[in-house]
């Protein structure tokens, strides 16, 4: 995507690019996230938004109340066993394509909560996470740094770094390895 | 000391122990069969707010203790009741009748002790999903055997001990 740099010093009025190029970009930059608060990262999610971080400034300004509209799920908080059938619900109803973003100890594997008996060990085993972002909890730069990382992987060619598993024998098969 | 001599003189039969805990807290343990009758009493001293319905499980003495913690705005007073009940057959009359605050808190130490309340009109699980097995507050709640929900096709609560089943 080198020539759209030339496009904003106003130095080249023509830029080549593919079709699948620019709506990689643009896909990158509109990312709505799911209104989808669980425990206190929540907070820090809230906080990213929020004008003094300014989560806007990377495209990802609408935070939808319904799965319908949104593509990007901030995982913020721990999932307790009984919402974790919920949380497959939500993801499967968000359209696609679709992105997960794991914040905070708990979600990644369980954090403070790994020897409990209602605490999932890591939304992972539920649903397929695009990036972990670590802390307890984790800071709204470091959510804003997970957003990038997210944008700069849809943006690659590669695109999302493996196939979204669907059954539960898959997805018990993708927690093991 | 004076609510626990005016509660003693109502039902001089359910009282087993009068004492006080160590932050001061007036303290009281009675009989299960009387748990509803003092309660009573106890609201009407004013005691009109009911905090909290805790347990402790003592496997020792096979026992389970459900613990139940007053308050009084009017005199800002607080008043602690305590009831021990079988542990193999937990029993213990409901006090939904006096505080319907009780509802709620009764089914939450059903959920997680196992201690059935007589005279409850909904007693199920509150917190976990229903077909869970066991009840985690309990000494000898197995913590090694995983426990998955997944959703049935009607929408309901599936659990399972099987890894392969998923969440």
């Amino acid at each position: 995507m080198a020539p759209l740099n030339h496009a904003k010093d106003g130095l080249g009025s023509i830029v080549m690019t593919t079709v699948e190029d620019f709506l990689r970009w643009g896909r990158s930059n509109s990312l709505w996230p799911l209104t989808f608060g669980l425990a206190c990262c929540a907070i820090e999610m809230m906080s990213a938004q929020d004008s003094d971080y300014d989560m806007a400034r990377f495209g990802s300004e609408i935070f939808r109340p319904t799965p319908r509209q949104a593509d990007l799920m901030i995982v913020a908080g721990t999932v307790c066993k009984r919402m974790a059938p919920r949380i497959k619900t939500l993801f499967e109803q968000m359209a696609e394509p679709r992105y997960v973003i794991a914040m905070g100890a708990c979600t990644i594997n369980g954090g403070p909560y790994q020897y409990t008996y209602s605490v999932v060990h890591g939304v992972d085993k539920i649903i397929p996470v695009d990036v972990h972002v670590p802390g307890c909890p984790p800071t709204p730069e470091a959510l804003l740094q997970g957003l990038i990382k997210l944008q700069r992987a849809i943006r690659s060619r590669e695109g999302r770094p493996r196939p979204v598993p669907f059954s539960p024998a898959e997805l018990s098969e993708a927690s093991r390895s | 000391m004076s609510i626990l001599t005016d509660l003693q003189e109502r039902s001089p039969a359910g009282v087993l122990q009068v004492g006080a805990l160590d932050d001061g807290k007036p303290l009281m343990r009675v009989a299960p069969q009387a748990l509803p009758q003092i309660a009573g009493a106890a609201k009407e001293l004013g005691f009109a707010h009911l905090a909290c319905i805790t347990g402790v499980d003592y496997p020792d003495e096979h026992e389970i203790e459900v613990i139940y913690n007053l308050y009084n705005y009017d005199q800002r007073e607080n008043l602690v009741l305590k009831a021990r009940t079988s542990r193999d057959e937990a029993r213990l009359p409901s006090v939904s009748g006096v505080w319907r605050a009780a509802l709620f808190l009764e089914r939450e130490t059903y959920d997680l002790l196992g201690v059935r309340f007589e005279g409850h009109p909904d007693l199920k699980r509150i917190l976990l999903p229903e077909p869970w097995v066991g009840h985690p507050l309990r000494k000898d709640y197995e913590m090694n055997r995983q426990q998955f929900v997944s959703k049935g096709p009607q929408g309901e609560d599936v659990v399972s001990f099987d890894p392969q089943e998923g969440w």
